[in-house]
């Protein structure tokens, strides 16, 4: 595999020696229908270890979902295993929480934004007074308290967004795994939930598994980017991404490095589609 | 799409372990219908059989079906079959054209709509069945006592629909037709009726099965002829033959359903193909 | 709008229609002909003596027993059946048969196999009206949203508590639905039990009245059946809208957007 060079640059970073957290190796996962089987995922392996932030970035239908679903838990995968804690996920862990693309799909249409963020907890068992406090906080930390009492119908995409988001960090999961979350929103808003997300992630310790199709929303966010082929899928490069902490959109991204980092990334998933047009 | 296709559905023979736990007993659910079906009808046949019930109360499914296929055999049968298909059928037309042309005046202009709500609301709820004496009164038991509530009962549910159809008209597309001065008449026909079509559809399907029942109803409990009045003669008198009528008024509300939701389908696919070609 | 304004919409036709109805009975010596002004005294002399409490409340009492139960089953057995597959597709087609059998024909029948009481009364309410909710719940349960259904696994939603508020809230668009036309089969139902094999109640009343050419009480029969009709809707549409008050927003903001 390429990216040799880049692997040897993450050995440096903090986050090497943190307990690896979740684990997918050999994961292989093939779709099985009366057409002909199609094979969505194969082999994949890697690694998240606590606390770290890793983006999850290939080309359109290259099976990002799949694996996605596979490690929440969701999908049965054909071979390989994923591993939370050290234990095999089978069913969706309680450690875990996802944030679908589909925001309109995912809330509860029938529920106030306190209701749906407070539902997995209430659901937990968790008492009253602890609830509305991490309710309270989470929503804080997106920045929706006054939208407390609304149905998430009344707002708009973004902050629809935000509500699921908020629901998935009050859930207080050590992972946290993120489809696509900001593909069906606007530019602006894009940007302004790129950087909750780098809030969160710092102000709640989690986990987090981000999946994207947009190359320069990986490098912005990720600690790390994996970057995956075209079906059948494999982790094309493991690249650290060596940007300062304290990430804004100005000044990040008119960052030589930055610039650098994205050609890269650009570079790996063209040779990934042209890879694949070869061996079919 | 065709080079991928190919290498997945290679890799996909090349990996059978794991298949039959997914596929389980590939049953079409076409294949467990009539299975349901033979299965309740062998209930049926059985509980008879075994005494729980007496044949006299409950005649055995065999002998239901047999005397449903005597009967079918008799001319008398299609004439009472010919009967209460032409009160559902005159009675269906009268309703559907009043509600149609009273609903696209009423729908086409603001005024009427908000003036008529109250009333049709009040009238709508009004159960056709008590209309039973009256129309009894005004034609004794002859065919028209029955035609009076097949029309009351069907209007309202093609009147509603045909008013929501009209109140679905594009704001814009209508104000682009006020614009280049069209009038009343062009709009009802360019504008109102093409919106209200699938609406009108969906009305008449739900009148065709109300229009069914209260024909049978009709023909029940006021006389005139048909399959209704020959359920009420065979009653306590030819056990056997009431059950192989009523089997036989539930397999034309089958055929009238079956056939009223393939019609609708047809205009509603018309309408969401013509709809995308407008798009496009 | 002004509340003068909606109060003319809203009175404006039915005073109209009042009023020429009103003009035509002065104007009429048809004996058939319901007399506007003497038609509140008949009404109440009708309905609100003896018979209010051995016809009228009888009446609404099956009507309301049968079709509450009607719709508590509908709903159980449609979610069961909607969330397994197997069990749809083996009992559906048989269910649409039974949807389709006219619920009327169902009172010589259970009539015969119950005989003519309140119980069979009841159950043919019953028998008649469970159909569309029943049918309406399997097509909302197997329709829920996957996303949705995802997002209550991965929350760890399972069993009554993801019945509870994922699956019926979900579902609830549809199930009303059916409600509402299980409501109107339900009235139906009522009066041609009655009419049919009774010796009291609403519908046979109105039947003697109509017999023996009381036709002023036939009248009144006929008004309040559209009554008590007005009035299970007015109650449906105030359910309606509080169970569905979230389903009715986001249409809106859907619409306006």
């Amino acid at each position: 595999m390429a990216g040799d060079s880049a692997i040897a640059a993450s050995d440096a970073r903090k986050g090497t020696d943190a307990p690896v957290t979740l684990s997918v190796r050999g994961l292989q996962k093939i779709y099985l229908s009366d057409n002909g089987d199609v094979e969505a995922v194969r082999n994949l392996t890697f690694e998240l270890r606590q606390g770290e932030l890793v983006c999850l970035v290939g080309p359109s239908g290259c099976g990002k979902t799949t694996l996605l679903r596979c490690i929440a838990g969701l999908l049965e995968p054909t071979a390989g295993t994923v591993e939370l804690d050290g234990a095999q996920v089978t069913e969706p862990p309680k450690k875990m929480a996802v944030v679908f693309q589909e925001y309109g799909r995912s809330l509860f249409a029938w529920m106030t934004v306190r209701q749906n963020v407070e539902l997995p907890l209430k659901n937990a068992g968790m008492g009253k007074a602890e609830r509305t406090a991490a309710v309270d906080k989470a929503l804080h930390a997106v920045g929706l308290d006054h939208a407390a009492g609304s149905y998430p119908w009344q707002l708009s995409g973004g902050m629809q967004q935000r509500v699921a988001i908020a629901r998935a960090v009050a859930y207080q999961p050590e992972v946290l795994l993120m489809d696509e979350p900001f593909a069906a929103v606007d530019a602006q808003t894009r940007a302004d939930l790129e950087d909750l997300i780098r809030t969160v992630w710092k102000e709640f310790g989690v986990t987090v598994l981000f999946v994207t199709h947009d190359i320069d929303e990986s490098v912005y966010l990720g600690e790390r980017v994996l970057i995956l082929s075209n079906s059948p899928t494999v982790v094309q490069e493991d690249l650290t991404i060596d940007l300062p902490a304290e990430r804004d959109q100005l000044t990040t991204r008119s960052m030589p490095r930055f610039t650098e980092l994205r050609a890269h990334v650009y570079e790996e998933i063209q040779k990934a589609k042209r890879g694949n047009g070869a061996t079919a | 799409m065709s080079p991928a296709n190919s290498a997945l559905s290679a890799a996909g023979t090349a990996a059978p372990p794991g298949r039959p736990r997914h596929r389980g007993l590939a049953v079409p659910s076409g294949v467990l219908g009539v299975l349901g079906i033979v299965g309740f009808l062998a209930t049926w046949e059985l509980v008879v059989r075994s005494g729980l019930v007496e044949p006299r109360y409950l005649p055995a499914a065999s002998s239901v079906l047999g005397e449903l296929a005597s009967l079918a055999a008799t001319g008398s049968f299609w004439e009472w079959v010919g009967l209460t298909l032409r009160t559902w059928a005159v009675g269906l037309a009268v309703a559907g054209v009043a509600a149609i042309v009273l609903g696209l005046v009423i729908g086409s202009s603001r005024f009427l709509r908000q003036a008529t709500h109250s009333t049709i609301e009040f009238l709508r709820p009004i159960p056709s069945v008590a209309l039973i004496p009256l129309a009894v009164l005004l034609y004794g038991t002859s065919m028209q006592a029955t035609l009076l509530l097949v029309v009351y009962a069907a209007f309202w549910q093609v009147l509603i629909q045909v008013l929501y159809g009209a109140g679905d008209v594009d704001p814009v597309a209508d104000d682009t037709a006020r614009s280049y001065g069209l009038g009343w008449t062009a709009r009802v026909r360019y504008l109102v009726w093409p919106s209200a079509l699938p609406y009108v559809m969906t009305g008449l399907r739900l009148g065709a099965a109300v229009a069914l029942i209260l024909t049978v109803t009709g023909e029940l409990v006021i006389g005139g002829g048909g399959l209704g009045t020959q359920i009420a003669l065979a009653q306590g008198v030819a056990v056997t033959e009431m059950y192989a009528l009523v089997v036989a008024t539930g397999l034309i509300g089958v055929a009238i359903n079956l056939l009223a939701r393939a019609v609708e389908k047809r205009a509603l696919r018309w309408h969401v193909s013509v709809r995308r070609e407008a798009v496009a | 709008m002004t509340v003068l304004k909606k109060t003319a919409y809203l009175l404006g036709l039915p005073i109209l229609l009042i009023g020429l109805w009103w003009l035509a009975a002065r104007n009429s010596t048809s004996f058939y002909m319901p007399k506007p002004d003497t038609m509140i005294q008949t009404f109440v002399d009708t309905w609100f003596g003896g018979r209010f409490r051995s016809d009228v409340l009888p009446s609404v009492g099956r009507f309301a027993v049968g079709t509450l139960l009607a719709i508590a089953l509908g709903i159980a057995a449609g979610v069961w059946i909607g969330s397994v597959r197997r069990v749809r597709s083996l009992l559906e087609p048989m269910l649409e048969f039974f949807r389709a059998i006219p619920p009327p024909v169902l009172v010589p029948v259970l009539a015969l196999l119950i005989g003519t009481n309140d119980r069979m009364k009841v159950i043919v309410i019953i028998f008649g009206a469970i159909w569309p909710v029943l049918l309406n719940t399997i097509e909302g349960v197997r329709s829920v949203d996957t996303v949705l259904l995802d997002t209550a696994r991965t929350y760890g939603l399972r069993g009554w508590a993801r019945l509870r508020t994922v699956t019926l809230p979900s579902a609830a668009p549809q199930i009303m639905a059916g409600v509402r036309q299980s409501l109107a089969i339900g009235l139906i139902l009522m009066v041609i039990s009655e009419m049919f094999a009774s010796s009291s109640g609403l519908g046979f009343t109105i039947v003697v009245f109509q017999r023996s050419f009381a036709i002023q009480e036939m009248w009144s029969g006929i008004i309040l059946l559209g009554l008590i009709g007005v009035a299970v809707s007015i109650v449906f549409q105030f359910c309606e809208r509080r169970i569905l008050h979230w389903y009715y927003g986001q249409k809106e903001v859907q619409h306006g957007r």
